[in-house]
């Protein structure tokens, strides 16, 4: 067992789990966090995304007693109060979402996508969207528009 | 209006899903909570000779260990098939028996034997590791050639030869005639491959057994909840309907797989009276591979003549279908009046034949998934179409012009009565959108880069809206396939819809909303949707088979019409006028060229405090309606795909993607294209990256996202879609027709034909991986 202490979205948090605790769990099962969604067990569908230090990251295979200090953002930290973040707002107003299984992961990885481009002053094109986009899986949407979504952020953000 | 039909309203839904607010299945978590784990078989036919649970029994933690032998001693029934197909020597389908827990045999890899409940789902899971099961291997039959292979292992003892039913449709000797009189043959050998539905959520169940009451409480993730309650209570004998509730609250995509019930489901309702605790299982990606139904897994021959004007004269089918190791819910249904019927496609054909034999093999087993039997038989049918043009020198445009069915109703030689359409029309929308005129050039442009640039076309049809209940059951269905819905006006005025239909991810609390909106002339936010959960929506057949519009939303309108007249009648009575003059328009309800009216809200209030309601009426405003459809709808559609193709490694890029279809009616435009965008890629993936592979020994060699390709964003382009709304369906209110399939279905053919184009053979089989496109370029040298 081990304790451990982090952020999550704005809050202390600490807890003692197994060792082998992935942070998936931790969020949803120790912290009743369930935005977090585990739609595989080897890494590849993206639905777990979170931020650790201001970085996309997949809970699902990442342990939670790595992350002692840590600052974690999930689903459910993104918003600013009432106010939807913009990414959250384009997936909506596009229709970048159907069942909603994904979303979480989808949109967690979109911000920080728009991020690291705008940081880096590169242009976020259909292709380097499509691209990104790489490890998170949707059945539904067939990405259309989900990249719509991400353009329309992208441009607001 | 607004929000009323016709406007892309955004979805009501979306907040709770975009905040991770969302409520599925696996986030519920009861004071009581055990978890169950699956012992299941690592052999895909074996006899179990013994189990044995002490090492996991010893475990702290562990709570419980059952099997089968258990199972069927409390009196759980079989899983059962709800439809029964009767082969042409008159015989009953002959169905094997499947136990929720094996009892004597396990027949797939991943078959359920046992089960562990304990504290933690970790704990279970290394629990089931410690149940020792001693099984005697037995031979395997893991594909359709070796479960017919003479001296092939028997599967079930009742199917000889492992053979389900030998089934026909339409005059055998009428289309030999057809085809005998043709002046040219096209014959085609084609495979339609296996896949993994995979809906984004896997599969889970909370199931809690209130020992006080003798009642459970099922949280599943079912497309429809009511069917779960109905085959849990009627076939399983878990418990008796009112004694059952079944919730199927957020679901994340079913795409078909989720419409079963299946052994862990049941188990776990068991279990939890069992051990009187609340069990809860989710499936693991690698579980759900192995135990969601598949679909698919066709191996056909047929052959299509035509006359010298390029007119059909007759087709003639002969396919065989892969059932799996056991007959899930609708699995006999797939290959037989899901498939054949759709063989006449766009064309007016006067002689089909279609034959089709299925088998048991060692694989799990194959039902629905996104379109079932339509995919298979629109491939078929487009690929002829395509490949016959080539073989015969015309433009593959034209030779389906020749043949389009004209006018309807239009009955064809297998059971369909087209209800409208207009196929010139949106092949043409089809054709002007695609810039056709344009391709040659893009062709010679794309020679110059090396490139091979080639377009397929798809003109497909459907049959939606499942189903007429009488036609239905005259064919062997077990159900009926009505929807009903129930219209609550609150006494403020607001209204609670509350239908059988289910929605994972088709949007109906914003459709749904819209077409109540539409009709009383109130904003969208004063409707609620309310399904999924059986104590609250009086029954249901759920959500499939592209259905919640033509059945779903017409039983809504049959309700909505029992609420107008009542509203009228109050409000003629509060407002001393006649019915007749009442109109419902705005969120008032007027008394026609007066300046006299009611708000929508007082007549609401007026209902409930029944302080003056006409002598002989009942206070309230609530009705409720059942609506059976009396044809099946047929979407239709036209794609158009564009490919290049590097011949140096057969990489393939889909450069262009066009959609024009018939849709009847649509109520949001933006949802209809999200369910085409949705369905033309999940086409795109059996086309050119899925395929499930077992080995001969019935192992499933791709059981996870690292080995079985799922389309991503990359592998996709952005789609061109056009609708066509001319021709709405004459057989609902709405004239809708359903639009969750087409893309599953129409795809497919599209990008192959293109493919087949590019590279000038038609001798490439689904999925068309780099190495089969170039595979196929170097057998054509």
């Amino acid at each position: 067992m081990t304790n451990i202490k982090m952020t999550v979205n704005g809050k202390s948090v600490s807890g003692e789990v197994p060792d082998e605790t992935l942070l998936s769990e931790f969020l949803r099962e120790n912290l009743r966090l369930t935005g977090t969604h585990v739609g595989c067990d080897t890494s590849q569908c993206g639905a777990c995304v979170v931020h650790v230090n201001g970085k996309a990251l997949k809970a699902c295979t990442t342990l939670a007693a790595s992350l002692e200090g840590a600052e974690v953002t999930t689903i459910e930290g993104l918003a600013n109060g009432g106010e939807l973040h913009p990414m959250q707002q384009a997936f909506n107003d596009n229709h970048g979402l159907q069942c909603g299984f994904c979303t979480p992961g989808m949109i967690m990885t979109s911000v920080d996508m728009v991020n690291r481009y705008k940081a880096e002053g590169k242009e976020l094109t259909e292709e380097a969207i499509r691209d990104e986009l790489e490890g998170n899986i949707c059945r539904c949407t067939g990405y259309h528009n989900i990249v719509k979504s991400v353009e329309d952020a992208a441009a607001k953000m | 209006m607004k929000d009323g039909i016709g406007a892309p309203v955004k979805r009501k839904e979306d907040k709770r899903f975009t905040t991770g607010k969302g409520k599925y299945t696996d986030d519920i978590r009861n004071d009581n909570q055990a978890y169950a784990a699956f012992v299941r078989s690592p052999y895909a036919h074996a006899r179990v000779k013994g189990i044995d649970t002490s090492a996991a029994l010893a475990m702290e933690g562990v709570i419980d260990v059952l099997n089968g032998q258990q199972l069927t001693g409390d009196g759980i029934g079989n899983i059962i098939c709800g439809w029964a197909i009767t082969s042409k020597d008159g015989s009953p389908m002959n169905m094997g028996a499947w136990s929720a827990l094996a009892t004597e045999k396990v027949r797939y890899v991943g078959d359920a034997v046992a089960v562990v409940i304990a504290e933690s789902q970790a704990l279970a899971r290394i629990a089931a590791e410690a149940v020792e099961v001693d099984y005697e291997e037995l031979p395997v039959a893991a594909n359709i050639t070796a479960a017919m292979a003479d001296g092939a292992p028997q599967i079930h003892d009742n199917a000889p030869g492992n053979q389900i039913y030998d089934w026909e449709l339409g005059d055998e000797a009428a289309t030999d005639a057809g085809l005998a009189e043709a002046a040219h043959v096209t014959t085609l050998n084609i495979t339609n491959n296996r896949l993994s539905p995979n809906p984004m959520e896997p599969r889970s169940a909370v199931a809690t057994y209130d020992d006080a009451e003798d009642h459970y409480t099922l949280y599943t993730t079912s497309q429809n909840p009511h069917v779960a309650r109905l085959v849990l209570s009627a076939f399983y004998n878990v418990a008796p309907e009112h004694k059952l509730r079944v919730i199927a609250p957020d679901v994340g995509g079913g795409f078909g797989a989720k419409i079963y019930i299946y052994p862990e489901e049941i188990t776990c309702l068991w279990a939890s009276m069992k051990t009187n605790r609340s069990i809860k299982w989710t499936s693991d990606r690698s579980e759900a591979f192995l135990t969601d139904a598949h679909g698919r897994d066709h191996i056909t021959t047929a052959k299509m003549g035509f006359d010298k004007d390029g007119k059909i004269t007759g087709f003639k089918i002969d396919t065989l279908a892969n059932i799996g190791a056991y007959m899930s819910l609708f699995s006999s249904s797939v290959p037989t009046y899901l498939y054949a019927p759709l063989m006449s496609g766009q064309y007016n054909i006067q002689n089909i034949h279609c034959n089709v034999r299925t088998y048991y093999t060692n694989t799990v087993p194959v039902d629905a998934y996104r379109g079932a039997g339509r995919p298979e038989a629109t491939y078929l049918v487009e690929r002829m179409m395509e490949t016959a043009a080539r073989e015969m020198g015309m433009d593959p445009a034209e030779l389906r012009r020749r043949n389009f069915v004209q006018e309807f109703p239009h009955q064809t030689p297998v059971l369909m009565q087209y209800d409208s359409g207009d196929f010139p029309k949106i092949l043409q929308m089809a054709q002007d959108a695609a810039d056709i005129a344009g391709f040659e050039a893009r062709k010679a442009e794309a020679a110059k880069r090396g490139k091979l640039r080639g377009l397929g076309y798809s003109t497909f049809i459907e049959a939606c809206g499942l189903a007429p209940s009488k036609a239905a059951g005259s064919l062997g269905a077990g159900v009926g396939l009505w929807e009903s819905a129930e219209v609550r006006v609150n006494p403020v005025g607001s209204i609670e819809i509350l239908t059988g239909s289910h929605s994972h991810g088709q949007g109906h609390e914003t459709t749904f909303a819209q077409i109540v909106a539409d009709r009383f002339g109130l904003p969208v936010e004063n409707v609620s949707i309310v399904h999924g959960d059986t104590d609250k929506v009086q029954f249901g057949m759920g959500t499939y088979g592209s259905r919640s519009g033509p059945v779903g939303m017409s039983a809504v309108v049959k309700a909505m019409d029992k609420v107008e007249a009542k509203v009228k009648k109050i409000a003629a009575h509060t407002l001393e006028a006649s019915e007749d003059d009442i109109v419902i328009e705005g969120g008032e309800v007027k008394v026609s060229g007066t300046d006299k009216s009611m708000a929508w809200h007082e007549v609401g209030l007026a209902a409930y405090v029944a302080h003056n309601l006409p002598d002989d009426m009942e206070p309230g405003l609530k009705e409720t309606a059942f609506f059976d459809p009396v044809n099946f709808s047929f979407p239709s559609g036209a794609f158009i795909c564009e490919v290049e193709v590097d011949p140096d490694t057969g990489q393939t890029e889909i450069v262009n993607f066009t959609s024009a279809d018939d849709f009847g009616t649509i109520i949001n435009p933006m949802i209809v294209e999200g369910q085409v965008h949705g369905g033309v890629t999940q086409g795109i993936g059996q086309a050119m990256l899925e395929q499930v592979v077992y080995d001969e020994d019935g192992q499933l060699l791709n059981g996870s996202y690292m080995d079985y390709a799922m389309p991503r964003a990359a592998d996709v382009p952005s789609y061109s879609i056009s609708h066509h709304e001319d021709s709405p369906s004459p057989n609902n209110p709405l004239g809708v027709k359903g639009c969750g399939e087409a893309g599953a279905i129409g795809a497919p053919p599209a990008v192959i034909n293109a493919i087949t184009d590019a590279i000038g053979t038609n001798d490439l089989a689904m999925p068309a991986t780099p190495q089969a496109v170039w595979n196929a370029i170097q057998a054509a040298k």
